[in-house]
């Protein structure tokens, strides 16, 4: 392990400014230093390679700062497409038609402007200029490599050498941009959508009442109506924020640490010494995590609920007179049973996992320890506490760690089991929502996108919170290399 | 007499043994019940075929066990028509399979390629790429959820009137273009891959295309088979996601966890679809848990890989 050849290292790592300053060394060398179709190539993409003979290269670059540019200039002008300059001036949300006209083709009232569009417009317009400028960059940066090569006494590179290199020493690039492409549009750009909605006055409850479309931005409002209670949904937040974030935490810990050590136990049993069937018995338990959780749950919920046939043997053996409300489905219901419940069933969904998780690490226990142990005259519950659970705990703390974050984000539990409830009145969080769940009835059953936002900015900054503090400081973080 | 004592003690330590053995048993048997307990209740009311004066009942009843059983269930399933669809069970799960085999194919591609990168190259914006996806991760799934919905629909892969089809297109999107940002399991296990393997390899003239399609992926069969399953298994467990994408009046090109889902807490006016679902779930299951247990090895693999990596 020790003897094992490192991978040369990443590039040493630098402060902002330091990059920021190499960023416009590198501009002015190229600038006063490149030659008189690099110089160019700063206005017109391309011009450079070109001058150089590289033909293909130089048109693609050509052709893809035409199309940027057209799509950015000369279509919202020309054809008054709502793209390019105009989805940017249209992020302010002020130039909006109203709307109200009657549509003779469809027999609708017509909306006018769509302020959601607008926003997603305008931060496509800005993801195209950021794409515009790394373009800007390379382009520049592919002329002076060919001015560089040929002081050299050596001849520009060919369009196929450059495609080789794609599979070679640029071989990330062509791994990368897939995701990079299909991550920004479908993860980068919906994320940041929606933390601007959070500084919005979007909802869609109250413009489907004015029949409009429109709506505006209302900067840190909704952040403040948390603590003040105004707007929308302010008595919702003001009166039930603290309680589900309070119950998101409660419920993350207790769901963490009964799935780890009952995951545990659960290991120790059946990996011991001399028990047969061990195969039966594990299957058993991965086939709970093979059958999709909306089968099991709600079967779950079905068995426990008011005509299920738990509630039922109660009533024939007389201990109880009236069904029993388990998982708080109906208003009056004990919120306090609800929330035991989901926790003891979560146990059913998360051990099993655990269970796998810790078996393989079990076996990596060296046997020596326990030898050791054993002369020495230790009991094995004493094993148990001083070997086994310090060594399970040390290797699978970044596990605990986020199946925490995971918890917190856990919404199958919730949702298919008690739907949030038992219901409070007047509100959308009920007793046993967590702030994910909470966060998908405000928007998906509600249409207040931005109160929605508010709380999914507050579980990132809780998630995020959690994870920078105990990853920074892990091992896998800090000696990546040094491990393999 | 000191003889004596050692067989004592002997004697009592494999009593004791025996008698840990024997709790451990009855404990492990008690647990596979109560874990099975759930599923058996659903496959039982699958089976369910119970008549009252005349009707078929569908719903959830008070026994565990049927008074009845038959295969009614199952036919109503495949022939009934639900919220105005036709045969929309087993459209749902041609829908459901179509899309699980394109999204894993490309989610289990891009997870691979990424996961390499990261691993075995050394580039400028490595760290911060990692540094990134790792926050991205953090923002809860349903907040976005909403965005993609607005994107997919503004350019008419969902909620267009005119082609309902390509909503089913939009929902693959939705699935596995995220899916490289997933890639620190895999990315795991390709670290335990010795570097010396590509460091020799690339002293040979090996291209980092070559040492990775001829070399590591080879090597990697186990990481393969256990992203090619997550990313299979997740479109027939997911109801959610689809639900938003593809709309609820869209019935046809919902995926059958939707149908499923829907059959018990939509708006369809028939209560009695209790035994139906079961029947739909056991069809969903039985593909479902097997792959996982022919595949068991592997994932086992990929989920203690992930454990210690975090």
């Amino acid at each position: 392990m020790g003897k094992e050849k490192k991978l040369s290292h990443d590039a040493k790592s630098t402060t902002f400014l330091e990059d920021v300053r190499n960023a416009f060394s590198t501009f002015k060398k190229r600038l006063v230093d490149g030659s008189i179709g690099t110089k160019l190539s700063h206005l017109i993409f391309g011009v450079g390679n070109l001058l150089h003979g590289q033909i293909i290269k130089g048109l693609l670059f050509l052709s893809l700062q035409a199309g940027i540019l057209a799509i950015m200039i000369l279509c919202p002008t020309i054809n008054d497409t709502p793209y390019g300059w105009k989805a940017l001036a249209n992020l302010s949300l002020k130039n909006v038609t109203v709307g109200g006209e009657f549509d003779p083709l469809t027999g609708e009232m017509t909306i006018g402007s769509d302020c959601k569009l607008m926003i997603l417009f305008g931060f496509v317009t800005i993801a195209l200029i950021v794409i515009y400028f790394l373009i800007w960059n390379l382009n520049i940066n592919s002329s002076y490599k060919a001015d560089l090569a040929k002081r050299a006494g050596k001849k520009p590179t060919t369009f196929r050498e450059d495609l080789r290199e794609l599979f070679d020493g640029k071989f990330y690039v062509l791994m990368l941009t897939p995701t990079c492409i299909a991550a920004t549009i479908f993860t980068i750009l919906p994320t940041i959508f929606m933390i601007s909605i959070a500084f919005t006055t979007y909802n869609q409850q109250d413009m489907n009442e004015l029949h409009t479309n429109l709506f505006g931005w209302n900067g840190f409002q909704n952040f403040v109506s948390v603590f003040t209670g105004e707007g929308s949904l302010g008595m919702e937040i003001n009166n039930r924020f603290l309680p589900v974030l309070g119950w998101t935490f409660i419920w993350a810990i207790l769901a963490t640490l009964t799935c780890y050590f009952g995951g545990i136990i659960l290991a120790l049993l059946i990996n011991k010494k001399g028990l047969k069937g061990k195969k039966i018995f594990r299957t058993i338990f991965i086939l709970t995590i093979a059958v999709p959780q909306f089968i099991s749950l709600l079967a779950v919920r079905n068995i426990l609920g008011e005509y299920g046939p738990i509630n039922t043997l109660l009533l024939n053996w007389g201990w109880i007179t009236e069904p029993i409300g388990f998982l708080g489905l109906k208003p009056g219901d004990s919120e306090l049973l609800a929330k035991v419940m989901v926790i003891v069933i979560n146990m059913w969904v998360g051990i099993p996992y655990t269970m796998l998780m810790t078996s393989g690490i079990l076996m990596n226990i060296p046997t020596d320890l326990y030898e050791a142990a054993r002369v020495d005259g230790a009991s094995t519950t004493k094993m148990f506490f001083k070997i086994t659970l310090p060594y399970v705990v040390f290797v699978t703390t970044p596990y605990l760690i986020s199946s925490f974050v995971g918890n917190i984000n856990s919404f199958n539990s919730i949702y298919l089991l008690t739907g949030g409830g038992p219901t409070y009145t007047g509100y959308q969080a009920g007793g046993t929502d967590l702030l994910v769940t909470w966060l998908y009835k405000v928007t998906i059953d509600q249409g207040s996108y931005n109160t929605g936002a508010v709380i999914g900015i507050f579980t990132f900054i809780i998630t995020a919170t959690i994870t920078l503090i105990t990853y920074r400081r892990s091992k896998a973080y800090n000696e990546e290399d040094t491990f393999q | 007499m000191k003889d004596n004592v050692k067989v004592k003690k002997f004697k009592s330590q494999t009593a004791n043994r025996r008698i840990g053995l024997g709790v451990t048993y009855t404990m492990l048997i008690v647990g596979g019940i109560v874990w099975l307990i759930p599923l058996i209740w659903i496959f039982l009311s699958a089976f369910r075929c119970e008549y009252q004066d005349g009707t078929f009942i569908g719903r959830v009843t008070s026994n565990f066990f049927p008074n009845a059983v038959g295969f009614e269930n199952f036919r109503l399933l495949f022939t009934s028509t639900y919220y105005g669809v036709e045969g929309a069970f087993l459209k749902w799960m041609g829908n459901t399979l179509l899309i699980a085999a394109i999204d894993c194919v490309i989610s289990t591609l891009l997870v691979l390629s990424v996961a390499y990168c990261m691993s075995k190259l050394r580039f400028k914006l490595r760290r911060a790429f990692m540094n990134m996806s790792m926050i991205i991760g953090l923002f809860p799934g349903f907040m976005s959820m909403i965005a993609i919905y607005f994107l997919l629909k503004s350019i008419g892969l969902t909620g267009n009137p005119a082609h309902p089809e390509y909503s089913v297109i939009g929902l693959i999107f939705a699935y596995s273009a995220g899916a490289g940002l997933g890639f620190q399991v895999a990315k795991g296990f390709f670290d335990v891959i010795p570097n010396a393997l590509v460091e020799s390899a690339k002293l040979d003239g090996c291209s980092n295309s070559k040492i990775f399609w001829r070399i590591i992926l080879p090597l990697s069969k186990p990481i393969i088979i256990y992203q090619a399953l997550m990313s299979f298994t997740g479109p027939w467990m997911d109801f959610i996601f689809a639900k938003v994408i593809i709309g609820a009046d869209n019935a046809q090109y919902w995926t059958v966890s939707v149908g499923l889902y829907s059959m018990l807490f939509g708006t369809h006016p028939d209560t009695n679809l209790f035994t139906q679902f079961a029947a739909g779930c056991v069809i969903v299951a039985i593909p479902i848990v097997s792959l996982f247990m022919f595949l068991q090895k592997y994932y086992v693999e990929g989920v203690t890989a992930g454990a210690v990596k975090g």
